[in-house]
């Protein structure tokens, strides 16, 4: 892969990376994250 | 029990389970899960879009480096006792298995086998990952009494898998990075394009192997320094003796071996 070609690339995922998680962040998802992180996920450890 | 201040609005970059009552952040793996089996179906475009970000800045360097279940792995693998080499072929297909591992169990059975109110089951959370067994599901069962009685089949499955991991990671160097773990399947797709990289100086290289001979992820170093097995632990440009390798970040060299490069000598 050229240099310059990759480059472009890890620009442009990136870039839609930051505006997936803003997006995401705007509409509530982090909220949801953080809703399900604060409690004990039963499935997680072997109980659900 | 568990810590819930803000930090937990954000994901950690390695498996890390956030019903560990060490956990400071959420699991990225756990996150995404959580995401695809809500009733009402959308794209999740927050941990997606962060799976993403930390796929293309550092790739599999978190595996080396930032993962506490890969650390596990590697504590365990010091034990002396005899190693396993994997036959070369049966390695190679294995290693396929953490793709299937992402595709059915993190997104395809979460997003598409409902019951019947609608909501999806976290299938490698629940029924594979020991991660969670060991950070989050050891620890609350030894703290907490009440949650013992609730204790059954599907923990003793997931302890049986914690069991085998443990002890197969003391023979295999990281069985569960290589073969099973999704998150590392994710984050291999951006080897190739991630801005922390390992970069191979051709003219300084004598092609000795060394490198490939001190990587124990099986990885030729020398002829493909970005693979997508790589987890960019350091040891072959530790090993290099000419100093041809090292760790580069947005195309600066950021880490060499600090020795000297020689010159290539061409003979006529």
């Amino acid at each position: 892969m050229k240099e310059k070609q990759r480059k472009t690339g890890t620009m442009l995922v990136l870039a839609a990376a930051l505006g997936m998680c803003i997006f995401g962040a705007v509409n509530g998802e982090a909220e949801e994250v953080f809703l399900k992180a604060v409690k004990i996920c039963m499935e997680c450890i072997g109980l659900g | 029990m568990l810590y819930g201040g803000p930090l937990k609005h954000f994901c950690v970059p390695g498996m890390n389970c956030y019903s560990c009552p060490g956990a400071l952040g959420a699991c990225p793996v756990g996150a995404l899960q959580n995401a695809l089996t809500a009733r009402r179906r959308r794209f999740p475009f927050y941990v997606f879009g962060y799976l993403l970000a930390a796929g293309v800045i550092a790739g599999r360097f978190i595996c080396g480096w930032l993962c506490l279940f890969g650390l596990v792995q590697e504590l365990l693998y010091k034990i002396p006792v005899p190693k396993i080499r994997i036959p070369e072929k049966i390695d190679r297909k294995l290693r396929y298995l953490k793709y299937a591992v992402l595709v059915v169990l993190v997104i395809g059975l979460p997003l598409f086998w409902r019951s019947p109110y609608g909501s999806g089951t976290p299938f490698f959370c629940k029924f594979l990952c020991p991660v969670g067994t060991l950070e989050g599901g050891v620890p609350l069962v030894l703290l907490n009494r009440a949650l013992r009685p609730a204790l059954g089949w599907l923990f003793r499955w997931k302890m049986l898998l914690l069991l085998l991991c443990v002890l197969s990671s003391m023979v295999i160097y990281r069985p569960f990075c290589k073969y099973i773990c999704p998150l590392g399947a994710f984050y291999s797709l951006f080897q190739k394009i991630s801005v922390v990289r390992i970069e191979v100086n051709t003219d300084a290289c004598i092609r000795c192997g060394t490198c490939a001979g001190a990587c124990a992820m099986n990885v030729r170093p020398d002829q493909a320094p970005n693979s997508t097995e790589c987890i960019r632990c350091g040891e072959c440009i530790r090993a290099c003796p000419a100093g041809a390798l090292s760790f580069s970040c947005a195309g600066k060299e950021i880490l060499g071996s600090g020795k000297k490069q020689r010159k290539k000598v061409t003979v006529k």
